[in-house]
């Protein structure tokens, strides 16, 4: 037996947790590309730099995105990663799968590619890790054949996605699977084709608890929630209480806004609702129990992004509450006017957020035709330099 | 030619049955153990869910023995979590318990659901990314391998979710997580005129600069950095590949802490820098599965239940955070960046 060649790498291999290591092996005995990316990574660990050039553009017939050009800065020393492209391939809403599905999956990137993949992207997409110029064709054309497109990359409308939601999760105020694939085949040519100033993502959370990290990681965050009472089911409060749940302490003390009460005399549990603000927690703690209010609707909220370029933003409330029916009439009107607006205005590889930062709220509204209300906002402003149209002051 | 823009699979044909029943309708679930849910609908159905953590870069072998064991016990269906974990759903309770000792058996921890550590979301790093700073899968497995005991059991007082990302583009978005992972370069690019004339943008380049550090060398009909201004943000390089900051001693990991994105008690709320820089230590990092162990274990001893990292520390201060960790406070801790003066105090009324 000659001594490895992944020294640094075969140390990734003990431990408890599941090696992504062993993965590399197992495919790096079937495929020469896989073996190649565990030398080059090795490589990595012994310098602390990386070994991928710089990008390259490279694609499917009729599409812009949806494949990350990829090649080796050492092509010398590892001939079977100098192509080494990934393909983002859309997921099913919810990322629930058949396993004849997977299987599919499956035989076709053992055919076309590496044998690697991520279950998932950040994104969402199914990620598969490694093929060839000449195999990209050819493996989408197979991937079309058993169902799957492609997603987005570059400066388009990227893979939508979203949470479990009433799939799994009694939480769950919208068909959060519904509304992220209607979306996804509605704006089929804006997720494929590049030709917005940069990304854009879209994610679809059935509550306020955000499960898929929308307020985080979307330029649209559709989440969740409802107007009305908290439904109550006294019975099962009682029986919260009597196994020795700490309704006081664990539910009622931890409301953010003091608005319920627990008399453990009568054993009843009010909760003031005007004053509520339907933040879960005392729905998470007592599922059995509390469960969200009859009238169901989403708070759709804009602008969130990571720190490139200007730094991060979490999404803004713009519309406080809207009806989530099918087929999203008034949702897609308002992405439609969002996406002219952004088009029209931000300068390349300016988010949504940051134009809304530069322009101001006001011109986004106009645009937008949406109505300033309180929800907006935190607290109003404290500075005095502010905007009147020529009508306003007539 | 071929079809395109079908759009993905219709999620109804990747429901198991028992959720096709269901759907929409589900009453309430209960925490049964660690990587156990049971979700109870209204028709009565039952669903157990059992949560298992993945590598996440699996090989084809991998997924068909997942698929596998979904055969066995879950009628062919299996879904993945935001945070790549793998949920098996099985709608027969009494195949459970062999669906976990068939789990443990293979070497999937099952674990992750309630006030326990989940997968750590995570990005490409060296092997599959062109920008990183650091590594991420391996990172990630010497972390998870330290923090086993976090996914297994519900020893925490509440959620901790951590995340990594290997450079400032931040695929993984990991700035509002309890703890976040950053690889961060510390050196400024270092131009190569002749692939700058030959394949770069060069207005797009200088407009791609978030602190203005970049002008045109209209000599060499390149570009010049003003490495005093330049935060190695990598912004430029994403731009134009003749400006490389890749460095094996300048590059290293930050940790930012506190952050979420859950409206659950208190708003969703950014993570915030805390230790600058670590080195990158392949293959097993122990400076930075040091630092953040021992940041969550602080957590950990210090706060109320159901208490986010962020929350305990937002009552507790700041100041104090820094003296319960040990964690030394340095210059680049407080913003000179666009809204840094938010961050500044506004009050004499703060801790020793
Ligand atoms: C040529 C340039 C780039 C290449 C080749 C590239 C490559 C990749 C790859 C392979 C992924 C998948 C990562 C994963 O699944 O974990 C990814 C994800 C991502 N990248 Fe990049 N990237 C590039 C530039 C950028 C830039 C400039 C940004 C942001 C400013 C960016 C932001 C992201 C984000 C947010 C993700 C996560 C989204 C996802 O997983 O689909 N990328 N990128
Ligand atoms: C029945 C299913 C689920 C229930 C009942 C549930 C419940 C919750 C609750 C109560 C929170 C809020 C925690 C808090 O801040 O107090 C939460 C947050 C979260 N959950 Fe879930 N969850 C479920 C499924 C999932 C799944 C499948 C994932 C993804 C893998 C997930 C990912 C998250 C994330 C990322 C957060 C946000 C954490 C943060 O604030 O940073 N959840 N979930
Ligand atoms: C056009 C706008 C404004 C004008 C003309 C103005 C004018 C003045 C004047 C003349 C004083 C001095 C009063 C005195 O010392 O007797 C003053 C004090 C003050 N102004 Fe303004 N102000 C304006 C806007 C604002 C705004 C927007 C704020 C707050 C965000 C503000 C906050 C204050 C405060 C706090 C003081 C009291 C300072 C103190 O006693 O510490 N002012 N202002
Ligand atoms: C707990 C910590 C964090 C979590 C859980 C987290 C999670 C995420 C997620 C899920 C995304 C979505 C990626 C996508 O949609 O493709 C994302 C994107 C991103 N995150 Fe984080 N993130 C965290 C912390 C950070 C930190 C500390 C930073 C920077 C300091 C950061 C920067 C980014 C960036 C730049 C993106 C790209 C988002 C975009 O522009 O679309 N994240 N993050
Ligand atoms: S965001 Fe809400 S509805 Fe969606 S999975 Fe999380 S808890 Fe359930
Ligand atoms: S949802 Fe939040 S604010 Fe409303 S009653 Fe429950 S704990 Fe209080
Ligand atoms: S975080 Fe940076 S280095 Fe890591 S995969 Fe994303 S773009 Fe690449
Ligand atoms: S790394 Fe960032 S800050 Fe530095 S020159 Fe490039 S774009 Fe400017």
């Amino acid at each position: 037996m000659p001594d490895s060649e992944t020294p640094l790498l075969d140390e990734l291999e003990k431990g408890p947790w599941p090696s992504f290591v062993r993965d590399m092996r197992e495919a790096a005995q079937k495929k020469p590309a896989a073996k190649d990316l565990m030398r080059q990574l090795e490589l990595s660990y012994k310098e602390k730099v990386g070994h991928w050039k710089h990008g390259g553009i490279v694609g499917v017939k009729g599409y812009g995105g949806g494949v990350i050009g990829r090649y080796s800065d050492r092509p010398d020393l590892f001939p079977n990663v100098e192509m080494f492209h990934t393909l983002r391939v859309n997921q099913p809403s919810g990322w629930f799968y058949t396993t004849k599905a997977l299987r599919a999956l499956c035989d076709v990137w053992d055919k076309h590619g590496s044998g690697l993949t991520n279950f998932h992207g950040a994104t969402g997409d199914i990620i598969l890790l490694g093929t060839t110029t000449e195999h990209l064709q050819l493996c989408f054309d197979d991937l079309a054949e058993i169902g799957f497109d492609l997603g987005g990359s570059g400066s388009c409308l990227r893979t939508p996605s979203a949470c479990v939601g009433p799939a799994r999760c009694e939480y769950a105020c919208i068909d959060t699977l519904d509304i992220c694939h209607d979306l996804t085949v509605a704006y089929q040519e804006q997720l494929h084709r590049p030709m917005f100033p940069y990304k854009f993502k879209i994610k679809v959370a059935g509550c306020p608890n955000d499960c898929v990290a929308s307020i985080a990681r979307s330029d649209l965050s559709v989440i969740g929630t409802w107007k009305g009472n908290i439904q109550i089911d006294e019975d099962e409060v009682g029986k919260y209480w009597e196994s020795g749940f700490d309704i006081q302490g664990e539910v009622v003390d931890l409301c953010p806004t003091k608005c319920m009460e627990w008399d453990a005399h009568s054993r009843t549990l009010k909760i003031n609702d005007r004053e509520c603000n339907r933040c879960m927690h005392c729905i998470n703690q007592m599922p059995k129990a509390l469960r969200p209010g009859e009238q169901r609707g989403a708070t759709i909220l804009v602008g969130g992004k990571a720190p490139i370029v200007q730094g991060a933003l979490l999404s803004w409330v713009v519309v406080p509450f809207m009806k989530m029916e099918p087929p999203y009439g008034e949702l897609k009107d308002l992405v439609n006017k969002i996406f002219d607006w952004w088009d029209e205005n931000a300068k390349m590889r300016e988010r949504l957020g940051e134009l809304i930062n530069r322009l101001g709220m006001g011109q986004f509204l106009r645009a937008t035709g949406l109505r300033p209300v309180p929800q907006m906002i935190i607290r109003p402003r404290a500075n005095p330099y502010y905007f009147w149209s020529a009508e306003e002051v007539k | 030619m071929a079809r395109t823009d079908f759009g993905p699979p219709h999620y109804t044909q990747m429901l198991p049955p028992v959720i096709q029943r269901n759907y929409g309708k589900w009453k309430y679930h209960e925490r049964l153990k660690p990587g156990l849910l049971k979700h109870v609908a209204e028709s009565g159905d039952e669903l157990y869910t059992v949560r298992a953590g993945s590598e996440r870069l699996l090989s084809t072998d991998r997924v068909r023995e997942i698929c596998d064991i979904a055969d066995k016990y879950c009628e062919g269906y299996v879904r993945f979590t935001s945070r790549h974990n793998i949920e098996f759903l099985v709608s027969d309770g009494s195949k459970v318990e062999q669906l976990i000792a068939e789990l443990r058996n293979k070497g999937y921890p099952v674990g992750g659901t309630g006030h326990s550590i989940t997968n750590i979301v995570h990005t490409q790093g060296w092997a599959h990314c062109h920008t990183p700073a650091t590594d991420a899968s391996g990172l990630v497995k010497a972390l998870m391998d330290e923090l086993y005991d976090y996914f297994m059991s519900w020893k925490l007082p509440a959620y901790c979710r951590i995340s990594l990302a290997c450079c400032l583009n931040m695929c993984g978005a990991v700035h509002c997580s309890d703890v976040a992972i950053l690889g961060i370069h510390r050196k400024p690019p270092k131009p190569n005129h002749e692939i700058i004339r030959t394949k770069c943008e060069i207005p797009n380049v200088i407009a791609a600069c978030p602190t203005g550090a970049i002008r045109p060398d209209p000599k060499e009909k390149s570009l010049i950095i003003n490495e005093k201004r330049c935060m190695y943000c990598g912004n430029c390089y994403t731009m134009c590949p003749g400006l490389p900051l890749a460095d094996a001693e300048g590059d290293g990991v930050s940790i930012w802490v506190g952050g979420k994105v859950s409206s659950a008690r208190t708003p969703p709320a950014f993570s915030r820098l805390v230790i600058p820089y670590l080195p990158n230590n392949p293959p097993r990092w122990p400076e930075t599965v040091a630092a953040v162990k021992n940041i969550i274990e602080t957590w950990a001893r210090h706060a109320h239940k159901h208490e986010r990292m962020g929350e305990w520390i937002e009552r507790i201060g700041w100041d104090r955070f820094f003296l319960l960790t040990g964690i030394p406070f340095t210059e680049q801790l407080i913003d000179d960046f666009t809204f840094a003066t938010e961050t500044f105090r506004t009050t004499p009324a703060f801790k020793w």
